[in-house]
């Protein structure tokens, strides 16, 4: 059992001692930090600032360092090498930011990225597993994704949840390339939606989100490969039907609409039956549903995971 | 004029600057400076080095005959022979580091990802070539069947390209740019086989 709620952790074991210690005084500025933006006009630089957050979820795993988790990042739009998107990305507008709520819904609305950070947030540790086989852990703060969903209040017909990335040629240098179909979506199933453990990340280690790590919002669904995890988010819809992916779309063979972690559905090109830890030596094995079964496993019961893979 | 033989200083130099690209890996591990995945990066550079002295060999003798240099075709040794150092360690470094000698591990790679299968190929096919880089082997065996033999490069480069082509999720411009260079140095070679027979 990985997944531990015992409270031996403290709140300053992940947020630097430091900023633990001066938490409140961090929040306060966190407030006035808005208004300098509101002066800072449209130039187009990352935008940074402290997250005060209560630690919801978490794991006894050591986090894996800042440097590594906004180093090491696949963000195709930003260039296909994974040391690129923390060079390139700070070309993104990431305010004024706002969601688009839409589809079959009965309040479709747009949702400015400001009301979400004045929301409650939540600290999350959860391991991510790249398809690429490493993985990391990372401290997420973040907005339960099924709290964004109910301001829409989906109709019942509405059985998914399509999200897609900002598509701006003028800041993403690395949607010239058409390797993948711009804009990047992603898809969920309603009922994988609205488990709590699927998060809308705002920040991570206690700061707001690094572009490079999808800022200023993004979706973080543990169980799934990082791909599912969609980043810079600018609209939610709700679908009918099961929603086109990015992935998918590119290797229908290789990348399926689940894509959940699974030890024994291997990629067609290489195994999934162990991981590299970033920070570790030796390969580890990878855990069915990345570890999240005892959450997630529900959600699935009855499926052939070979088949919808 | 009798062409000179042995290590020469042109040989020396290009064995000295094969050795860069491992000292530079080894620099950067002292340094500390190998990324957020080292294992990846040393197993991967490692691959590459070896792709491209391959490829280099390769380009040897149309570049001979290009630019009338006849002595390019002595630096086919050491570089063949370098090329199969890099690649010799990138199996070891996937065995050793990559997949720590899990060997059910490596042996079901090899049979069943075609990228792992194509590159143990490669390096399988490397052998007997590194063997019989020595001019005693190639008295030994005459100069026929010893040519007959090295040709085996034809199969291994492309199967190198392969290798790599098939291992890289979606950004194939690199692969494919080895892929057209290696295209154009068999197609120069299939141009010149095809004239002579005429």
């Amino acid at each position: 059992m990985l997944i531990r709620h015992t409270p031996d952790l403290t709140d300053n074991d992940v947020t630097p001692k430091e900023v633990y210690l001066r938490r409140r005084e961090i929040m306060a500025a966190g407030i006035g930090f808005g208004l300098a933006l509101a002066g800072a006009g449209a130039q187009a630089a990352q935008v940074t600032g402290k997250l005060s957050a209560k630690r919801t979820f978490w794991t006894n795993e050591t986090p894996t360092d800042l440097e590594a988790v906004t180093g090491y990042n696949n963000f195709y739009e930003f260039g296909t090498d994974k040391l690129e998107p923390v060079k390139y990305a700070s070309a993104l507008t990431t305010r004024p930011w706002t969601v688009k709520l839409d589809g079959d819904c009965a309040k479709p609305q747009t949702v400015d990225i400001e009301t979400l950070l004045k929301g409650a947030l939540e600290e999350r540790i959860y391991r991510l597993r790249c398809v690429e086989g490493w993985s990391m852990v990372i401290p997420w703060i973040g907005i339960p994704l099924a709290e964004v969903i109910k301001r829409a209040e989906p109709l019942s017909k509405a059985k998914y949840v399509a999200f897609e990335t900002a598509l701006r040629p003028k800041e993403m240098r690395g949607v010239s390339d058409r390797i993948l179909q711009w804009p990047y979506v992603e898809g969920l199933r309603m009922d994988e939606a609205m488990n709590p453990l699927a998060l809308l990340a705002v920040g991570l280690y206690g700061d707001l989100l690094p572009n490079q790590n999808g800022a200023p919002i993004r979706l973080v669904v543990p169980w799934k490969y990082g791909f599912k995890s969609i980043k810079s988010i600018v609209r939610i819809s709700f679908t009918t039907r099961e929603p086109p992916t990015s992935w998918n779309r590119y290797a229908p063979n290789e990348y399926g609409f689940y894509s959940n972690v699974n030890p024994q559905v291997d990629h067609p090109r290489w195994s999934q039956a162990t991981e590299r830890r970033i920070g570790e030596f030796k390969r580890r094995p990878t855990l069915m549903f990345n570890g999240y079964a005892d959450n997630v496993a529900h959600l699935y019961a009855g499926m052939d995971l070979k088949k919808y893979y | 004029m009798k062409a000179k033989r042995g290590f020469t200083p042109d040989i020396a130099l290009i064995c000295g600057l094969c050795l860069l690209p491992v000292l530079w890996l080894l620099w950067r591990f002292f340094q500390n400076d190998l990324g957020v995945n080292p294992v990846e990066t040393v197993v991967r550079q490692l691959g590459v080095w070896g792709l491209r002295l391959l490829v280099l060999g390769l380009a040897l003798t149309p570049l001979a005959r290009l630019l009338r240099q006849g002595r390019l075709i002595r630096w086919r040794r050491p570089i063949g022979l370098f090329a199969f150092g890099y690649v010799t360690l990138h199996l070891l470094s996937y065995v050793v580091i990559d997949q720590y000698f899990d060997w059910a591990q490596i042996w079901s790679d090899i049979l069943k990802r075609p990228y792992i299968t194509f590159g143990m190929a490669a390096f399988v096919l490397l052998i007997p070539l590194a063997l019989t880089s020595f001019n005693a082997a190639i008295r030994r065996l005459g100069g026929v069947v010893w040519r007959n033999l090295h040709r085996l490069i034809y199969v291994i480069v492309p199967l190198g390209a392969l290798h790599y082509f098939l291992l890289v999720k979606a950004d194939k411009s690199m692969p494919l740019v080895y892929a057209a260079i290696i295209a154009v140095l068999l197609a120069w070679r299939a141009w010149e086989w095809a004239r002579k027979k005429v």
